[in-house]
């Protein structure tokens, strides 16, 4: 799950991470009156999207009026963003961050990450800010460091201070830069972070060290012990679709093409997609009905699916083990004749009582083609819609 | 033969009273395993469907004589049900549970450090050795009756996936020595690697099929492993070559990001090791029927 900058700002103020000072706006009334009570010269009117990119795509602006703050404020929400991170549909503007604004004197990167190869947190840090630190990656790697996180004993002082002179911190500054670091890591570490980047990290021309801008992401299966990050949860960021399906425990996400998938198990979810294109056609979505799908969380798939008005043609692949194929029959005649479906189907069943779901599928007076192997089955939906 | 567990493995159950450890330890036994114990803290002293129930693992394991766990307990707590069963010195414990945190994951496998015992999963099918048509020995939820003694070993990240090799395997007329899921979660107990050296090892396996899904780099490690050590065919199948990056595909691992873990380097990685490279899953056990001649 991902949270606003302003959310992120807050949760790591809690832990000490210096931030500058802000008030969350969804009205161009409350940004006039923001600017006021921040009260400084110079203030930033920022877009709150769950994406990265906004300084390029216009979303983020610097005011030196109440006035000013609340034309741009008029400007941006309602407006849709289009940066590199949020697809070709970009993001609707609903809320804005006002942030006292400052001089900057240097911008660096710092983040942290769950890494699957050092099986713990890693901190990233580069003495370049404002950065595509993938690209950065790429053309000099020597310029990021990483340093492991212990898993369980956390941060120790001395990676702190290393980190601190790679980001070229030195003095006062490097004593606030590691202790910027260990704060970070300890927010990433207390509320199960995926992700908490800062970037960028600022040295400001009177040599303060704070977070200009904040992303954090969650790892989903740890919320239920956050609720207060559960809180700030915002389905305006979150395809309909995909919070429709959560709900009835499936997993779903959309993606461009117009065949709709329905598929038991991750793994085959994306082999029937893949299959799709290898015969010519493009899948809609990936769309997993979890290993034991019963009757009603096919039809509620099937609503999911057809609620996507690119779909114009739907496959089912089901290996039925814990649950049987004839279930699994019923259930998608009965969301066929729920559903008054009208589009091309092909259902593909495979596993226990498979005959006998053949069978349900053949007499069922339906318009679908069943099929024995996936390639079969791609190829009669692909063919159906051609 | 086989890996990991056989006809003789005897295991006990964590989560046992729970739906999901009374159901699948319910189609367990009727396979033939040796389910010998269950564990449910505070319910020791029960015998349900003929299986004592027991606080905790170590008496379990005293008790019963039990090596392998098979744990289905929920995510919030597996953490915690897995150590107890690495303190109780046993020789695997099978995950699983999914929806684990990863945080927790990270933990385990610190604690684990300096313990003999064998992690597999979370977030996996399990593990099977079917030792006659009809029975074997069974850790965790994949339907028994699609699988069938013999030759090919079978290893893989993805669930339903893993039954569509192993049921073309045995369609084709050839049958499994073991299969081995080991999940889609990003820190897991066994990987490829392990996995790919017992089968070597394994006298009674003469094939392998390899299953990898996008995310991570455990593939390209496992390709490198197999042109050192492997000398027995391995078959191989990506899944997610049309994913898009950044979209986490069902399971916590199965993601592109940074532009690493893409189905296309995976592939390409195989090819070079001289693993038999499928496009679609559909061809998984004809292929494997060729290169075993």
């Amino acid at each position: 799950m991902n949270i606003h900058e302003y959310q992120a700002k807050q949760l790591l103020a809690k832990f000490g991470v210096p931030v500058g000072k802000g008030i969350p706006c969804t009205t161009a009334d409350e940004v006039h009156k923001a600017f006021d009570t921040l009260g400084e010269p110079l203030a930033v009117v920022k877009a709150q999207i769950h994406a990265g990119g906004r300084g390029k795509a216009g979303g983020v602006k610097l005011v030196r009026s109440a006035d000013e703050a609340r034309s741009v404020a008029e400007e941006l929400i309602g407006k849709t963003l289009v940066t590199h991170q949020t697809g070709p549909d970009g993001r609707v503007v609903k809320q804005l961050y006002v942030e006292a604004g400052c001089d900057i004197e240097r911008e660096l990167y710092l983040a942290v990450v769950m890494d699957r190869s050092a099986q713990a947190p890693v901190v990233i840090a580069a003495a370049e800010g404002g950065v595509d630190i993938e690209e950065l990656a790429d053309s000099r790697p020597e310029a990021i460091a990483h340093h492991r996180v212990h898993p369980v004993k956390g941060l120790q002082a001395f990676q702190g201070r290393a980190i601190a002179k790679h980001l070229g911190l030195r003095g006062a500054q490097a004593k606030a830069g590691a202790k910027l670091v260990a704060s970070l890591v300890k927010a990433f570490m207390a509320l199960d972070c995926s992700l908490a980047e800062i970037n960028p990290m600022i040295v400001t021309k009177g040599g303060e060290v704070k977070a200009l801008d904040a992303k954090m992401s969650f790892d989903s299966n740890a919320l239920f012990r956050h609720p207060e990050v559960m809180e700030f949860r915002d389905l305006n960021e979150e395809d309909p679709k995909e919070i429709e399906a959560k709900k009835f425990d499936l997993s779903y996400i959309a993606l461009d093409g117009n065949i709709g998938c329905m598929v038991n198990g991750a793994g085959l979810a994306m082999a029937t997609m893949d299959v799709i294109q290898l015969k010519g056609g493009s899948p809609a979505n990936f769309l997993d009905v979890g290993g034991g799908a019963n009757r009603e969380q096919v039809t509620n798939a099937f609503k999911i699916l057809l609620s996507d008005k690119n779909v114009k043609g739907l496959l089912v692949n089901i290996f039925g083990g814990i649950m049987k194929c004839d279930t699994i029959a019923e259930g998608v005649i009965a969301a066929a004749k729920e559903t008054g479906l009208s589009l091309p189907l092909v259902v593909r069943l495979e596993g226990t009582n498979v005959e006998l779901g053949r069978k349900l599928l053949d007499e069922a007076g339906l318009n679908l083609q069943t099929a024995v192997s996936l390639d079969e089955a791609a190829e009669k939906i692909v063919k159906a819609i051609a | 033969m086989s890996v990991l567990v056989n006809g003789d493995t005897k295991i006990l159950c964590q989560g046992f009273t729970g739906t999901a450890g009374l159901f699948h330890s319910k189609n367990s036994v009727a396979y033939g395993t040796q389910l010998v114990a269950g564990v449910t803290p505070g319910k020791g002293g029960q015998v349900i469907d003929g299986v004592p129930v027991y606080d905790t693992v170590r008496e379990a394991k005293e008790a019963s004589g039990a090596t392998v766990s098979m744990i289905y307990v929920p995510a919030a707590f597996t953490a915690d049900a897995i150590c107890e069963a690495i303190d109780a010195e046993l020789d695997l414990a099978v995950t699983i549970t999914e929806g684990i945190p990863v945080a927790d994951m990270a933990f385990v496998k610190d604690f684990m450090k300096g313990s003999d015992t064998l992690l597999l999963g979370p977030n996996c099918p399990g593990v099977i050795t079917p030792v006659t048509d009809t029975t074997g020995c069974k850790i965790g939820i994949m339907p028994a009756y699609i699988h069938k003694p013999g030759r090919v070993g079978i290893v893989s990240r993805s669930g339903t996936l893993t039954y569509e090799a192993v049921w073309q395997v045995t369609s084709n007329g050839m049958g499994q020595s073991t299969c081995i899921g080991i999940g889609g979660d990003p820190i897991k107990g066994l990987d490829f690697i392990e996995c790919l050296k017992l089968f070597q090892d394994d006298p009674d396996t003469d094939g392998i099929i390899m299953i990898g899904e996008i995310g991570g780099t455990a593939e390209e490690e496992a390709c490198e492993f197999i042109s050192e050590y492997v000398r027995k065919p391995v078959v191989g199948f990506i899944a997610g070559a049309t994913a898009p990056p950044g979209k986490r595909m069902g399971h916590a691992g199965a993601i592109i990001s940074g532009g690493k873990g893409t189905a296309a380097d995976k592939k390409s990685a195989m090819s070079k090791a001289g693993v038999h490279v499928c496009d679609t899953p559909s061809v998984l056990g004809e292929t494997m029927k060729k290169a075993l001649g």
